[in-house]
């Protein structure tokens, strides 16, 4: 089981660097912007799939980050020593002073508070225009320039960029949900009380949890200001957190390799479908329902299903 | 020195009065029941020893320190563990995977995270050699909802074990089992250390007077008795609560 998972990892790698080779510049942009929401996904899956919290607004970190980094670069200074840090000390920031208001909830209420602080960053973004564009958003955001042979504004470098960082970020993710934290968060998504009762403070486990997911949803904030050049108050609304949500559930919420397919699912669904048609959230909901009927533990849960194998 | 201390200890859920100036002592090494009908108070006394109710008045001292403030959580580092009359178990997940989150909560390595939790050699020692001595060991990789109910309270009674806890509170640990079951629980519970103080909530007469030194019989949120098993058994009021009001 253990060399299998390595060799699926190995080989996953090795498919994602090589691919540049083979793809067009623009299929090589949305598969970017795969592992850049696939990184988000995986953040949120540390409190849907691992803690058991289901955030409603983690689009939040995420937009904070984005806006930060496109701020900074774009009336302070493109430097990606400071740029690229502020916006992460932002989107745990932001998460940390969350987490001490939706902490104090649990089930749909916490879905509630986390929608409704989400939504409240969402309408400073939209109603103060002097700052952040309002509705027009930062438009124009330049990717940084490091001290590296390749220029981050050509596709393939940037790319690898990306890849580096979805690799950095899928490997400490991993680290931390198979560590005593990591396995602590699984007993409190099963029962608080008798984790309580064990010993844990279940509180700063929720917590930290709520902030590390933060941190990492600030990750995938960054990457994607720099990718798109651009960033509007639709990166902090509701809509872009249920979609964040779908992707971890479409995927299946407890694993981190379900959320990075489900990502990379519903990116190259969304685009494919919006050459077609406007009613790109109608299908998401759709998938949405289709998913709970009839694969409640998503792509991963369908595949350990035919392999008849059982885990957590 | 006393392990436990319950000191006029009363409890309100708006008007009602769930206890009503308890006071218990318990010594070290002492096996205490607390029997009583349906709505005597006996969990609401365990929630309050255990923190997870705060009590409107009185105090709660656990060798001779005030614990009353003390959250849940810090109640279990000083040796406090417990057992559930509901089972809250950790359903999805393995037998083995439970009982090392058990022995992890007291363990410094609970809050890492920087590294896996399987390269901490003993606490997998410590959950295998629990699992082994409580004769589960073939059980450890099924998944804990899908054991009997039997099997799963047992798994229960590890969990609360695996801290090696000084003072164990045991909420209903047969209800609901089978006759096979409950001998096979009351057996685990007799084999447990004779340093470990244990309180025991029980429906069964016959299990709890079997299994403990002394008997508090609370009716009605008072301790309405104190004493050993024979006194119990002789006491005509007790036989009349059993009688007027126990339809088991």
């Amino acid at each position: 089981m253990k060399t299998r998972v390595v060799l699926w990892t190995v080989a996953a790698l090795a498919i994602l660097l090589v691919l540049p080779a083979v793809l067009s510049s623009y299929q090589l942009s949305l598969l970017t912007k795969m592992l850049i929401f696939g990184i988000f996904a995986m953040s949120l899956d540390l409190l849907l799939g691992y803690a058991g919290l289901p955030s409603l607004g983690h689009a939040a970190y995420f937009g904070v980050a984005a806006y930060t980094v496109g701020l900074l670069a774009l009336r302070v200074a493109n430097n990606f020593w400071v740029d690229f840090p502020a916006g992460l000390l932002m989107a745990a920031c932001v998460s940390a002073l969350f987490g001490l208001f939706a902490l104090r909830t649990r089930g749909s209420y916490f879905l509630m508070i986390t929608l409704a602080l989400g939504q409240v960053l969402w309408g400073i973004a939209f109603g103060w225009r002097s700052l952040t564009g309002g509705d027009d958003g930062l438009p124009s955001v330049p990717r940084p320039q490091l001290p590296l042979p390749w220029a981050l504004t050509e596709g393939v470098p940037f790319y690898y960029f990306v890849l580096a960082f979805f690799a950095l970020a899928s490997g400490v993710l991993w680290v931390i949900v198979s560590s005593p934290f990591g396995r602590a968060l699984v007993g409190i998504r099963e029962s608080e009380r008798r984790m309580e009762v064990l010993g844990y403070d279940v509180w700063r486990y929720k917590y930290l949890a709520f902030i590390l997911a933060g941190l990492f949803a600030g990750l995938a904030g960054n990457l994607f200001v720099y990718f798109n050049g651009f960033v509007s108050p639709s990166y902090l609304n509701i809509v872009f957190s249920a979609s964040a949500l779908l992707m971890v559930i479409l995927g299946g919420a407890g694993t981190l390799v379900g959320p990075a397919l489900g990502a990379a699912v519903i990116v190259f669904l969304e685009n494919l479908i919006s050459a077609y048609m406007e009613r790109w959230v109608l299908v998401l909901g759709v998938i949405y329902v289709l998913v709970t009927l009839f694969a409640p533990g998503g792509l991963v849960g369908l595949v350990r299903q035919r392999l008849g194998s059982s885990g957590t | 020195m006393t392990a436990l201390q319950v000191e006029q200890l009363s409890h309100r859920f708006g008007g009602l009065l769930a206890l009503s100036d308890v006071n218990l002592t318990v010594a070290p090494g002492e096996r205490l029941a607390i029997i009583g009908p349906n709505g005597a108070g006996k969990t609401t006394l365990f929630n309050i020893v255990t923190g997870i109710f705060r009590p409107s008045a009185g105090r709660i001292r656990l060798f001779g320190r005030d614990v009353t403030r003390l959250p849940t959580h810090r109640r279990a580092h000083l040796g406090l563990a417990r057992t559930f009359q509901i089972t809250t178990l950790f359903p999805r997940l393995t037998v083995l995977d439970s009982v090392l989150l058990a022995v992890q909560g007291l363990d410094p390595a609970r809050f890492t995270l920087h590294r896996p939790r399987r390269t901490y050699g003993h606490l997998l020692e410590r959950a295998e050699s629990l699992l082994a001595d409580w004769g589960l060991a073939d059980r450890c990789h099924q998944v804990t909802g899908r054991l009997s109910y039997g099997e799963q309270r047992q798994v229960e009674l590890i969990l609360a074990l695996a801290g090696a806890p000084k003072v164990l509170l045991l909420d209903e640990p047969t209800a609901g089992l089978s006759p096979a079951e409950t001998a096979a629980v009351a057996e685990m519970i007799r084999r447990f250390s004779r340093d470990t103080t244990i309180l025991l909530i029980e429906h069964d007469m016959d299990v709890a007077l079997d299994l403990v030194d002394r008997v508090a019989v609370l009716f009605q949120g008072r301790v309405l008795t104190e004493g050993n098993k024979d006194e119990i058994r002789r006491d005509p009021e007790v036989a009349a609560i059993y009688l007027g009001t126990d339809d088991a």
